[in-house]
C-alpha cells in the first residue's frame, strides 16, 4: 500500500515578484487604512455628539446642536419617507422596463435600449434635480390635490392648512414636499435598478424558457412561472440597491424639498427633511458640537445604507441567479 | 430530408387582429374619455384626461381580446400592454429630462463666450452674451484628473491585489472595500471638510474637492475591477505559470491585457460618477466666479456647482446659464459614456483581430518595401561584394 502524503510545495519568487506582491499589498492595504479612516473618524467625532445627547439623540426632532438640543427623528424619518415613495416609483417603472427589454421589445431594438438604460444610470443627479424643481414642481401639483382631496382620510396622504373644496386656494401648500422629492429620486434610480433586473431577467436558462412555451404556456405565464422565479434575487437585491441610493442622495432632494425640523407625516404637505439635506444644508455655520452632530447623523446614514447594502448582497448571492456572479 | 427545405416560419411578429383589437379600443376609450370629461364630470387637466383614457383603453382592449379567446390569454394581452407602456413611460420620461434641460438651455447654448469666458465680469442682470461657464469646464477636469491620478493607480494595484494575492487579509478588504460604496457622497465630503480643511487647514479648494471626490470614486472602482479581473480565465494564468513565467511577468502579460477594455470601462464609468457628483464638491471646493487653474488654494468651482449657484438666482438668464451648464455637464458624461461603450466593446478577440490585421498590413507593407529595396540593396551589395 502506497500512501502518498502531499508534498510541500515551496515557492521561489524572483526579485521582480517580490517587489510586485509588495507594490500591490501596500496598494491594498492603503485602499484599506483609508476605509478605515473614513469610518473610524466618522465614529469617532459622531460619539462625542452622541455622548452629549444621549439616547435622546434618536427621539428628538429639533437640529440646535449649540443649545444642546438636537435628535435624527425628523431627518430619518423624512429620509425613510421620501425613499419609500421613490421606491413606489421605482419598483413598477424598472420591474416593467427590465421584463419589456428582456420580453416584449424587438431583438433590434434591444441592444439599443440597454444602451441608453445604462447611460441613464450616468445622469448626474443635479440633472434630475432641476428638472423636478423646475418641470414637476409645478405640474405635479393638481395630482396631489387630487390625492389629497379624495384620500385625504388615509394616513400620512392628507393636508392640513388647506380647504380642498375651495378653488382658488394657494397650492404652495402642495410643493417642496416629500411626495415631489421621493418621485424625482425614484426617476433618478430607476435606471440603476432596471439594469441590474435586466442583467438577471437576461440570464435566464433557454432550455427553462423554451420547455415551458413548448408545453404550452403563454407569453405571461412563461414570465411568471420561470423568468421572476429565476430573477427574484435580482428584484430585490437591485431595489435595494437602488433603496440604498436614494436614502444618501442629496442635491436632487436639498434643490426640492423646503427643510423642517419636525416629523412632517404628510407626504403631500409643504416641507420634508432627509439627513444629507440636513448635512448640506448646516455645515457651513457649524461650530465644533454642530460638526460632531453632522457627522452622527452622517453615520446614522451610512449605517443605514450599509445594513440595505449588505441585505442585498446577501439577497443576490443567495438566489439561484446571483449564485454564479 | 425533405424537413430542411421547409422554409423557416416567422414565430414573431403582430397579427392584424391584434393590432386592429388594439386601435378600436384606444379609439373607443378616446372617444369614451371624451365624453365623460365634457358632459358627466367635468374634469380638467391633461394628466387627469392622460390617466382616464389609458384605464379605460385597458379595459376596453381586455374586452375585445375575451370575444375570441380564453382567460388565460385576456391575461396575457393585458399584461403584455401593460408591461410595454410602462417600459414606453420610462424611455418618454427619462428623453423628457434631457430634452427639457437642453431646451431650457438653448438660450446660452449658441454663444461661443458661454465655454470659454468666466463670469468674473457678468452680474445676475447681464445678457447671455456677457459671460460663461469656461471657469467650470476648467474646474471640473482639473478636478477629475486629480482625483483620477490618485485612484487609478491605488484602485488598480488595490483590485489586483485582492485577485492575486488570495487570503484572509484580502477578503476583509474586500469586505470593507463593499461596505464603502455604500457611503453617501455627501458623507465623503463631510468626512474632507472635517479632516483636510477644519484638522488640517487646507483652504477650502480644487485639491480638497478632489480629495473627496477621490474617497467616494475609489471604492466603487475597485469593485468593478474586481470583477473584471475575476473573470480572466484561471486556465490562461495556469498556462503563463506554467510555462515558467513568474507572477508579475502573468499579471503584466496575461491578466492585464486580456482584461484591458473591461478594466478602462470600470475607471471611465467610475469618471463619469465622479465629474457628476455635486454633494463632495459643495462641501470643500467653495465657490468663485472666476477662473482658478491652481487646485492648491483659493475656491475652484466645477460643473455640478455652478449649475447648482446659477439656478439659486431668480434672474432668467442665470437659470437658463445653469440648464445650459447642465447640457454641457451631460454631454461630457455622453462622450466618456461612449469612449466606455466603443472600449468596453473591444472583446480580446476582437483587439487581437485588429492586432492581426495591424500585423498583415505591417507584413504586407514590409514585403512591398523588400521588393522596392531589394534591387537597390543588391546593387549595393554588389558593389560592396568585391570590396
Amino acid at each position: 500500500m502506497l500512501t502518498d502524503t502531499p508534498r510541500q510545495l515551496t515557492v521561489i519568487r524572483d526579485r521582480s515578484d517580490k517587489v510586485f506582491r509588495g507594490v500591490i499589498r501596500a496598494g491594498g492595504s492603503t485602499v484599506l487604512v483609508i476605509m478605515v479612516l473614513v469610518g473610524s473618524f466618522l465614529a469617532f467625532r459622531a460619539s462625542q455628539a452622541l455622548n452629549k445627547a444621549g439616547w435622546s439623540f434618536f427621539t428628538e426632532q429639533a437640529w440646535e446642536p449649540d443649545a444642546g438640543k438636537f435628535g435624527i427623528a425628523a431627518v430619518i424619518v423624512g429620509t425613510i419617507l421620501i425613499a419609500t415613495v421613490a421606491i413606489v416609483v421605482t419598483l413598477p417603472l424598472s420591474l416593467g422596463t427590465a421584463l419589456f427589454i428582456t420580453e416584449y421589445a424587438p431583438r433590434k431594438l434591444r441592444s439599443f435600449l440597454v444602451s441608453i438604460v445604462d447611460l441613464m444610470a450616468a445622469i448626474p443627479s443635479v440633472v434630475f434635480g432641476l428638472w423636478g424643481f423646475f418641470f414637476l414642481q409645478q405640474s405635479i401639483v393638481p395630482v396631489s390635490r387630487w390625492i389629497s382631496q379624495y384620500f385625504g382620510w388615509i394616513p400620512g396622504l392628507g393636508v392640513t392648512g388647506v380647504d380642498p373644496s375651495d378653488p382658488l386656494a394657494t397650492t404652495t401648500v402642495y410643493t417642496s414636499s416629500t411626495f415631489i422629492a421621493g418621485i424625482v429620486v425614484g426617476i433618478m434610480v430607476t435606471p440603476i435598478v432596471t439594469s441590474i433586473m435586466r442583467e438577471v431577467f437576461s440570464q435566464t436558462p433557454v432550455g427553462e424558457r423554451e420547455g415551458a412555451l413548448a408545453l404550452g404556456a403563454t407569453r405571461w405565464a412563461m414570465i411568471r412561472n420561470v423568468v421572476l422565479p429565476f430573477g427574484q434575487g435580482g428584484i430585490i437585491g437591485g431595489t435595494m440597491l437602488g433603496l440604498g441610493r436614494a436614502l444618501g442622495e442629496t442635491i436632487a432632494v436639498y434643490m426640492i424639498i423646503s427643510p423642517v425640523f419636525f416629523i412632517q407625516p404628510n407626504i403631500l404637505q409643504n416641507g420634508a427633511s432627509s439627513v444629507a439635506a440636513l448635512i448640506a444644508l448646516r455645515y457651513g455655520e457649524s461650530t465644533e458640537m454642530g460638526l460632531s452632530a453632522l457627522m452622527a447623523a452622517g453615520l446614522a446614514l451610512f449605517t443605514m445604507t450599509l445594513i440595505v447594502n449588505f441585505g442585498a448582497s446577501i439577497v443576490v448571492s443567495r438566489s439561484r441567479s446571483g449564485a454564479a456572479s | 430530408m425533405g424537413i430542411s427545405n421547409e422554409p423557416k416560419r416567422t414565430l414573431g411578429g403582430i397579427r392584424v387582429g391584434d393590432l386592429l383589437s388594439i386601435l378600436g379600443a384606444a379609439v373607443a376609450a378616446f372617444s369614451l374619455t371624451i365624453v365623460l370629461t365634457t358632459q358627466v364630470a367635468p374634469i380638467t387637466g391633461g394628466i387627469a384626461f392622460f390617466v382616464l383614457w389609458y384605464l379605460l383603453f385597458v379595459g376596453f382592449y381586455a374586452l375585445l381580446v375575451s370575444i375570441d379567446d380564453s382567460k388565460t390569454f385576456v391575461i396575457d394581452r393585458v399584461v403584455a400592454v401593460l408591461v410595454t407602456s410602462l417600459g414606453v413611460l420610462l424611455f418618454s420620461i427619462l428623453i423628457f429630462v434631457i430634452v427639457f434641460v437642453i431646451a431650457r438651455g438653448a438660450e446660452a447654448l449658441p454663444y461661443l463666450s458661454f465655454y470659454t469666458e468666466d463670469m468674473g465680469f457678468a452680474g445676475p442682470l447681464d445678457p447671455i452674451s456677457v459671460g460663461g461657464v469656461g471657469h467650470a469646464i476648467a474646474g471640473s477636469l482639473i478636478q477629475i484628473s486629480i482625483a483620477l491620478a490618485i485612484t487609478i493607480p491605488l484602485g488598480i494595484a488595490a483590485a489586483v491585489y485582492l485577485n492575486e494575492i488570495p487570503g484572509r487579509f484580502s477578503r476583509f478588504v474586500r469586505t470593507i472595500v463593499e461596505a464603502m460604496t455604500a457611503l453617501p457622497s455627501i458623507v465623503a465630503g463631510l468626512f474632507i471638510f472635517a479632516t483636510a480643511i477644519l484638522m488640517f487647514g487646507l483652504p477650502k479648494s480644487g485639491l480638497a474637492a478632489s480629495l473627496a471626490i477621490s474617497v467616494m470614486m475609489l471604492p466603487i472602482m475597485i469593485r468593478s475591477a474586481d470583477v473584471v479581473l475575476r473573470l480572466v480565465p484561471q486556465t490562461l494564468k495556469e498556462a503563463s505559470i506554467g510555462l515558467g513565467a513568474s507572477q508579475w511577468k502573468t499579471v503584466w502579460n496575461v491578466v492585464l491585457p486580456t482584461s484591458r477594455s473591461g478594466l478602462t470601462t470600470s475607471i471611465i464609468l467610475a469618471t463619469a460618477r465622479g465629474i457628476g457628483e455635486t454633494s463632495p464638491v459643495l462641501l470643500t471646493s467653495g465657490f468663485t466666479a472666476e477662473l482658478n487653474v491652481n487646485p492648491l488654494e483659493s475656491p475652484m468651482v466645477s460643473l455640478p456647482l455652478a449649475i447648482f449657484q446659477f439656478v439659486k438666482s431668480p434672474e432668467p438668464t442665470m437659470i437658463a446659464r445653469g440648464f445650459g451648464t447642465a447640457a454641457v455637464l451631460m454631454l461630457l458624461v455622453l462622450t466618456l459614456f461612449v469612449i466606455a461603450r466603443i472600449i468596453g466593446g473591444m472583446t480580446p478577440e476582437k483587439s487581437s483581430r485588429a492586432r492581426r490585421r495591424r500585423a498583415e498590413f505591417f507584413g504586407w507593407f514590409a514585403t512591398i518595401t523588400r521588393k522596392v529595396t531589394s534591387p537597390i540593396r543588391r546593387r549595393i551589395t554588389n558593389v560592396e561584394e568585391p570590396s
